[in-house]
């Protein structure tokens, strides 16, 4: 063991049992719930682990990079004294750590005397500024009709082979603080990035990294790398240091940050792979009882507090296995988030990016940021009524595929066409396309033209008379 | 104080296990660890004890002391509860925010209500008086215009010995002496009363008057009596807390206690920055004026979130105990119930369905059975009603806590996903949902408003049901099909759906609708299908009847139509009988 690992705290040589990634090691004692350990195997190698469980004389370990090649005998377990901390600086923008936050681009650590508890502590609900100010991403999916704020969580809900990372990228490349509609653009501060891998292949980590050198964003991010290939249990620990030096950024520097977590599945294998070796009751699917809170302490370090003018926004990517919405991963993650942007199978085969299914999407914060003042005045009820079109098109499809489209009402097929254009031209977008909001709402009031005045009861007559430009002659 | 009853052997997140005295209480409030802090006891064993501990673990080692304090985990009541806002175990967050900053540590002691802060205070009672628990004693001003009435403790009694001049009180200024055999006991402002054990009162009375919240699918479909409890379960986006949120803003009750259980530290703010800015429409006052926040959010401890409910109730108790009606909204439940599960697995103890302990349903009856309309110790009347958010995984409603929570619920707001994604808001299912109070509430509303509401709720939902089964048909075959008379239902059902059930909690018109018009709006388009059905009966062809202005018109007066300008539906029946007149007298 180097010099430089040896931190003091006490040492016990020998294991009781290691079973998985979870060790018991005997003989201790003043150990500490939730302590750092440094195990250390025969061959002199290091590694870290964290204490899950603590009894008299007995302490159960997490280890982070797994149990591979530790023995019972001669592995030497070191208690650090502390809980897990992390040195956080503006420097570290810019740079790519492993899943623990070690540095592995070849550079330095960073130099800095700022610590930090990865777990980090509960926003006081008092502290916080309720999120208002818009992102815009250019993307009509979110920015019409499930707005964005600066200080939300609104993870994407996937589907292995769909392409989440492209919209990931597109969003951070294109993320620019909103204006009201017809407001000439102003140049923002950009965003801080914070990005984190779980458990995704190296070519994931590849294509972020090349999208972020294109954007000329390398130097505003910092990458947290826990790869397929590395240590599963490391992943539980990953977006908690993304997380911690984004409150850094945020809290104390007052920067705008954008924090991405991918994949937050793989995340949830971790914890439940610990949780079954740990012999704990499962709820559903074999996931522990506390998912929800372990996912919410970290979704819920999203936010703008009072004492700074920074804020985290959160995009945590998740493939849903088997496209299922109700697996305990989105499941829970919904229920925390605040909102969801869904990808489709269905737009994705249609050829349509972002394949984005707006029906089950959903930005509850979108109220407080949209409107008079923010965007347009139009647009709230502009979005209920692209929404409750699109629903009813869905209905109406369904009717088609049985009576057949030639014996549907003149009305109906009007919603048909709607339908289609809406998937057409406002959810499709290229992957360059950058659009302002102004002409996400026209795209709109294009659509909603398409029908009769009589069935636009969500906006005002006020606004038809405004927007609409149909040729629709009634009342 | 606090003496030293035992050593720490064991720690796993919020529970740990200790050795110690056998005199230490089950449910007994102790300290744990060097730092001191909040735990409880769960559970006893020969010398050994179970503790939950309120905060944050980490960091603490077995062979640390604990404390007890001999008194079981209590809350503190007084004035100063309003406007307040507490974690689950009742500490002052703005306090909090004030020593430690934006974020909560651990260890932090502070008193849950002021000791410095004076109340206007005017007695009521005079020397002599025989007094027993919950007489009242005198008024203070809890805001310019909220009477707190200081009550006698649930457990004391004897005769008044002296009582306080009217004037300025802090919460420990002694206001009045009671002789009790040949003790004297000095009371203040302040009494404290153990969450887990309910305040006594003299007997339950019939709920039959409704708790009016201002939501139409609520108060006119599916409502809840004062003292009632309802349960709203729903999946993720659904609506649970938008709707709660309103029913805390509008509802028809003197207190509101709002509990944030395991759930977003936004929504808590959003009720923060929003309700000192409302009016409440009945007293002109801020909401937040009559309203107490309990916020454990879901990042917060989880033994302080299983308290929370219990810090909620008791508070709503105690200004029954006065006389008010108080609402109480807990959102959401089933986060309550999976600490309650996460607890007992880290207890080892045997789990039944989804790993939730056997004593889950106990749990959940001896929280709703707190709801009551009530005769009070007093002599007054007050109640607490209930309405609980529930939170199945993957919205499925056969799930424990949502299975248990229907047998001690009497009103069911079922939350619909396919609804909530079509933006049809509040998403609240109407064939799915029910309400127990129907009957018992008719009464309130016939003297209310002097119309037959229960027939025309009656009416509502036999079109709405008629509906479900002819979209069966039309899914089959399409509307063509169907006769005249039938595709006037389903007219006339789609102006109920959107002009009646939707209700927008963002339009200021819309956000509330007073009984008065409620029943005015459901009496409209009664009226419609009535006038409607005589004529398409007749052979007009139902286009005529869904292309006359009116549809329009009807389906919009819930935003364009003020609570206050609600004799402009009158205007909207002339239409009707205008444009149904005409499409009459062609038909004839
Ligand atoms: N009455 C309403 N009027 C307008 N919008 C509504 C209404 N009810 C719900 N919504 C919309 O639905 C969204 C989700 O509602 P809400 O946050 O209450 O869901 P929830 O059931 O509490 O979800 P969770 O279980 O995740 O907390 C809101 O952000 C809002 O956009
Ligand atoms: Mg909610």
């Amino acid at each position: 063991m180097s010099e430089a690992t040896v931190l003091g705290g006490q040492e016990v040589v020998g294991v009781g049992r290691i079973e998985g990634p979870i060790m018991v090691v005997e003989g201790a004692s003043n150990v500490s719930y939730d302590e750092v350990v440094e195990i250390q195997d025969v061959r002199g190698d290091t590694r870290r682990g964290r204490v899950l469980e603590v009894g008299e004389g007995f302490a159960v370990v997490q280890v982070f990079a797994g149990s591979t090649g530790l023995s019972i005998d001669g592995t030497r377990v070191r208690f650090l004294g502390n809980t897990l901390h992390m040195p956080v600086a503006e420097e570290m923008l810019g740079r790519i750590f492993d899943g623990l936050g070690t540095p592995i681009d070849g550079g330095p650590e960073p130099l800095t005397d700022v610590y930090r508890d990865v777990n980090g502590q509960p926003i006081n609900p008092t502290a916080r500024i309720y999120p208002r100010d818009y992102i815009q991403t250019g993307i009509s999916t979110i920015d019409g009709v499930n707005t964005l704020l600066r200080g939300q969580k609104l993870p994407l809900f996937s589907g292995a082979g769909m392409p989440h990372d492209q919209l990931a990228a597109q969003i951070v490349r294109q993320a620019t603080l909103g204006r009201v509609a017809g407001a000439p653009q102003t140049e923002g501060e950009e965003f801080a990035i914070v990005f984190a891998a779980m458990g995704v292949k190296n070519d994931v980590a590849d294509y972020f990294r090349k999208s972020f050198t294109e954007s000329g964003a390398l130097t505003r991010v910092a990458m947290f790398l826990n790869l397929a290939d590395d240590p599963p249990v490391e992943r539980i620990v990953t977006p908690r240091a993304a997380l911690t030096l984004a409150e850094y950024l945020a809290y104390d520097l007052g920067k705008h940050v954008l924090v991405v977590l991918t994949d937050m599945t793989n995340y949830g294998e971790a914890l439940r792979q610990i949780s079954n070796v740990r012999g704990e009751v499962p709820s559903r699917k074999g996931y522990p009882g506390y998912l929800y809170s372990d996912l919410a302490s970290l979704y819920e370090r999203t936010g703008r507090i009072r004492t700074s003018e920074g804020s985290i926004t959160q995009i945590p990517i998740l493939t849903m296995p088997n496209d299922d919405m109700t697996h305990p991963m989105p499941d829970l993650t919904g229920y925390i988030t605040e909102g969801q942007i869904v990808l489709g199978r269905e737009l994705y085969y249609a050829g349509v990016y972002p394949p984005v299914t707006v029906l089950p999407s959903l930005s509850r914060l979108m109220k407080d940021g949209i409107g008079k003042g923010r965007t347009r005045d139009d647009h709230p009820r502009w979005g209920a009524q692209l929404y409750a079109g699109y629903a009813k098109t869905q209905d109406i499809r369904a009717l088609a595929s049985v009576i057949g489209e030639e014996e549907l009402s003149e009305v109906d097929q009007k919603y048909l066409k709607f339908g289609r254009a809406f998937e057409r031209e406002f959810v499709n977008q290229a992957f360059t396309e950058n659009r302002t909001i102004e002409r996400t709402l026209e795209i709109g009031w294009k659509l909603l033209s398409m029908l009769p005045k009589g069935e636009l009861t969500r906006v005002t007559l006020d606004e038809i008379k405004q927007y609409y430009k149909g040729d629709d002659a009634t009342s | 104080m606090a003496n030293e009853v035992g050593t720490i052997t064991w720690i796993s997140g919020p529970v740990v296990r200790a050795r110690g005295s056998r005199h230490v209480g089950m449910l007994e409030l102790v300290e744990v660890g060097q730092d001191r802090l909040v735990g409880e006891v769960i559970g006893l064993k020969g010398d050994q004890m179970t503790v939950q501990v309120y905060e944050e673990t980490a960091g603490m080692q077995p062979g640390a002391p604990i404390y007890g304090t001999g008194l079981p985990l209590s809350v503190e009541l007084g004035p100063g509860l309003i406007q307040s806002i507490y974690d689950g175990v009742q500490r002052p967050l703005p306090l909090i925010e004030q020593a430690m900053g934006s974020f909560i540590n651990r260890g932090a002691r502070f008193d849950s209500i002021s000791r410095e802060k004076k109340w206007k205070y005017t007695p009521k009672a005079n020397v002599g008086d025989e007094v027993k628990g919950g007489t009242i004693l005198g008024v203070a001003m809890e805001t310019d215009t909220f009477e707190h009435r200081v009550m006698v403790h649930p457990d004391d009694k004897g005769t008044l010995t002296w009582v306080a001049s009217a004037g300025e009180y802090t919460v420990n200024d002694t206001i009045a002496k009671i002789k009790v055999g040949k003790e004297e006991k000095s009371v203040t402002m302040l009494q404290r009363w153990p969450v887990r054990r309910p305040r006594p009162f003299v007997q339950r009375r019939g709920a039959n008057i409704p708790l009016i919240t201002g939501q139409r699918i609520l108060d006119t479909f599916f409502p809840v009596a004062k003292g009632g409890a309802a349960g709203i379960p729903g999946p993720f986006g659904s609506g649970k807390t938008v709707t709660q949120h309103s029913i805390a803003k509008w509802a028809d009750a003197e207190v509101i206690v709002y509990i944030g259980c395991g759930e977003r530290g936004n929504e808590m703010t959003e009720v923060l920055q929003e309700f000192p800015h409302l009016v409440d429409p009945r007293s002109g006052r801020p909401l937040m004026e009559r309203t107490v926040l309990i916020a454990n959010t879901s990042n917060m401890p989880v033994a302080a979130r299983e308290a929370s409910i219990y810090t909620g109730i008791t508070i709503a108790e105690y200004y029954r105990d006065m006389g008010y009606h108080v609402a109480l909204m807990a959102d959401s439940t089933s986060r309550w119930a999976e600490a309650l599960r996460e607890v007992s697995g880290r207890l080892e103890e045997m789990p039944a369905e989804e790993g939730y302990p056997a004593y889950l349903a106990g749990r959940l009856a001896e929280f709703y059975e707190r709801a009551g309309y009530v005769d009070n110790l007093n002599g007054s009347q007050g109640s607490v009603s209930i309405v609980g958010a529930v939170s199945p995984p993957g919205g499925d409603f056969s799930e424990p806590v949502t299975q248990h929570t229907k047998r001690f619920i009497r009103c069911f707001w079922a939350l619909d996903k396919s609804l909530a994604s079509a933006r049809h808001f509040p998403a609240i299912n109407w064939l799915d949902s029910y309400s127990e109070y129907i009957e018992d509430v008719g009464n309130w509303w016939r003297e209310k408003t002097g119309k037959d509401w229960l027939a025309m709720r009656t009416k509502a939902m036999e079109l709405l049901s008629e509906e479900a089964r002819l979209s069966q048909i039309v899914k089959l075959v399409g509307p063509d099909a169907l006769p005249y008379a039938e595709r006037m239902v389903l007219e006339t059902s789609r102006l109920i759906r959107e002009g009646i059930l939707q209700q927008n909690a963002t339009d200021t018109v819309d956000a509330y609708s007073s009984v008065e018009k409620q029943i005015r709006l459901l009496e409209l388009v009664l009226y419609f299908h009535e006038r409607g059905m005589a004529i398409v009966k007749r052979g007009a062809p139902i286009n005529l009847i869904h292309d006359l202005p009116v549809v329009d018109t009807i389906i919009r007066a819930k935003s364009s139509v003020t609570n206050e300008e609600i004799n402009k539906l009158d205007d909207i029946q002339k239409m009707i009988d205008q444009q149904m007149g005409q499409l009459d007298a062609e038909y004839r």
